[in-house]
């Protein structure tokens, strides 16, 4: 199926760059395999997540302050007086939980189905750099309201690099353009807050053109092997996409219009005060397993490597995986693994969120342990000793053979 | 050398030589027009202006505290009593994390004046709290004691002592 278009205009447009083509390859006529469930809806849910971070961000751009005097009122000022100023910033607060809910179950869709194995190692990668840009963007994003919690978020982690060896503090005051986070702090939050989202669209490109290159993974984790196998991205994948963003919508509408400050915390509407830490900081919802496993370490310099070292472990993840199959429909000993794991991520998460006190640290430091312990240790061993259950020879005689409803539910 | 030809001894070509000059230029020229674009980010002349504070330590009076501004951090200016200065001197230093005695803390002992940054993340630690009658910090849970040393906790450093002097017995320049 090449791309010749019937119209003069586009035809003479596709003669000088071949822009048409391209999208005609990569939303219409691009082959997809055709069993992909709906765990596969994320990828482009995040895509929408993105855009509507950006329109809304840009527009929030045009009444907001970064002054350390007028940030906190300004905010104010859209919350009350702008026209739906309301609106788009609790769509904006709340946007950033809805992209890292969709990009959590994006990954975990890739961890269970083993997307990140050869020939997608790049594609993974470009995935992980994405998930970096997007915790520095959402971090500078918190920063700006000029609340308590944002005022003291920022000082906690710019302190982070505070623990490097040597240059740490010059580091830090390079960081803060002063000897506190204050005014030069700010302007470059906002400054790199506006602009990241840019650079993520970029990498987000060479995430989608990775993707084309070798094919989406899918429920088999079974190549295409012929044209059986696959059917054409449009209509079917971007009807089954666009229903599962109406889906989504109601549930990102749900916190919109009835708890837009669930996720939030009530301290960030108390302006921010240099002299005065709030008695309980904890950072938002989705940096929590990170921060529990910073404070799971009784040393500065220990904790900071740890915290970064569970993002670091997972960029080694598709040679550490030692086995050829991809999907933990086929590794029954993975598949349990990967469900203890997902419980270690949850506990992380609730650790994270709890006052570093008594038991607490105990269940914080069980969980770091085993973190790593699947990460370095689980997922090579098991790669080479579990006896995996015979692959289907084809995607589409998976499909075609009746499976009970059971095995449906269990895999769905 | 005295006489040079396009195919020299070694393998080594005159063209070689213009490549690592031009490449070697080009990386300093590079570094070079950077710089700026790193240095801006440092403190500026204005925020570096802003280096000392004054505090009057009139009506401070003995067992309390108060917070002075300096560079934009608090800083702690405690009138120590007794019993405070007393716990302080009698603490074995080998029991501490970072072993510091209090007369190297202190230029007159009632009067223990230092940064008010928990030096594990860079909260303000609480005054009154913890195990050691010193301050506590809410954040991390690090015990400081009533020479602001650090006893129990994450944090890896002693509470810092800014650069201070006595103008006269009542006012301290900091800085």
């Amino acid at each position: 199926m090449s791309f010749e278009p019937k119209n003069p205009a586009v035809k003479w447009l596709e003669d000088r760059l071949p822009i048409t083509g391209m999208l005609h390859h990569a939303l219409y006529e691009y082959p997809t395999p055709k069993n992909l469930s709906y765990w596969w809806t994320f990828g482009s849910l995040a895509g929408v997540m993105l855009v509507v971070q950006i329109v809304t961000g840009i527009v929030l751009a045009m009444h907001y302050t970064p002054h350390v005097d007028m940030a906190f009122t300004s905010v104010e000022h859209i919350m009350r007086d702008v026209n739906y100023g309301w609106l788009l910033r609790y769509m904006h607060a709340n946007g950033a939980s809805m992209f890292f809910i969709v990009v959590y179950l994006h990954i975990f869709r890739g961890l269970y189905y083993g997307s990140y194995k050869a020939p997608r190692e790049l594609l993974w990668w470009l995935g992980l750099v994405i998930f970096l840009l997007m915790m520095a963007t959402a971090f500078m994003g918190y920063v700006l309201p000029w609340g308590q919690m944002s005022f003291w978020g920022a000082t906690v982690i710019t302190n982070l690099f505070g623990a490097i060896p040597v240059v740490g503090d010059s580091i830090v005051t390079w960081l803060w353009g002063g000897f506190a986070v204050d005014n030069p702090t700010l302007n470059r939050f906002f400054s790199l807050h506006y602009l990241l989202p840019f650079v993520i669209v970029g990498i987000v490109i060479l995430h989608i053109w990775a993707l084309h290159t070798n094919g989406s993974n899918n429920p088999t984790g079974v190549e295409l092997k012929d044209k059986q196998d696959s059917i054409p991205f449009h209509p079917y994948y971007t009807v089954k996409d666009l229903y599962g963003l109406a889906i989504f919508l109601i549930f990102f509408s749900a916190f919109l219009f009835y708890a837009p400050n669930y996720m939030g915390h009530p301290d960030n509407y108390i302006p921010a005060n240099p002299l005065v830490t709030p008695a309980h900081i904890v950072p938002e919802w989705y940096f929590l397993p990170f921060y529990a496993i910073l404070r799971a370490v009784p040393d500065k310099l220990g904790g900071v490597l740890l915290m970064f070292g569970a993002i670091a472990v997972l960029f080694a993840l598709p040679w550490l995986d030692k086995s050829r199959i991809r999907s933990a429909r086929f590794r029954p000993i993975y598949k349990q693994l990967f469900w203890v794991f997902v419980a270690d991520c949850v506990l992380l998460t609730y650790i994270g969120g709890k006052p570093a006190e008594g038991a607490f640290i105990i269940w914080g430091r069980i969980a770091t342990i085993y973190y790593f312990v699947h990460i370095l240790i689980l997922l090579p061993l098991v790669g080479l000793f579990e006896k995996p259950k015979p692959l289907p020879a084809s995607i589409s005689e998976d499909v075609l053979s009746k499976k009970p409803a059971s095995e449906e539910a269990a895999n769905a | 050398m005295t006489t040079t030809t396009p195919e020299e001894e070694n393998g080594v070509k005159r063209r070689d030589f213009l490549y690592i000059a031009a490449g070697g230029l080009g990386a300093v020229g590079t570094a070079a027009a950077i710089w700026p674009f790193i240095s801006q980010m440092n403190p500026s002349a204005d925020v570096l202006a802003l280096s000392t504070t004054e505090v009057d330590l009139e009506g401070i009076e003995i067992g309390s505290e108060v917070t002075a501004v300096w560079q934009g951090k608090p800083v702690f200016v405690r009138h120590r009593t007794e019993e405070d200065i007393e716990r302080a001197e009698d603490v074995d230093l080998a029991d501490l994390p970072d072993p510091e005695p209090d007369s190297d803390r202190v230029i007159k002992p009632e009067w223990l004046i230092m940064v008010g940054i928990c030096t594990h993340l860079g909260c303000v630690p609480l005054k009154g709290q913890g195990d050691y009658g010193g301050w506590f910090c809410p954040c991390h849970g690090s015990h400081y004691d009533t020479s602001g040393r650090i006893r129990k906790g994450p944090a890896p450093l002693n509470l810092v002592i800014p650069p201070y002097e006595f103008l006269n017995d009542n006012n301290i320049k900091i800085g």
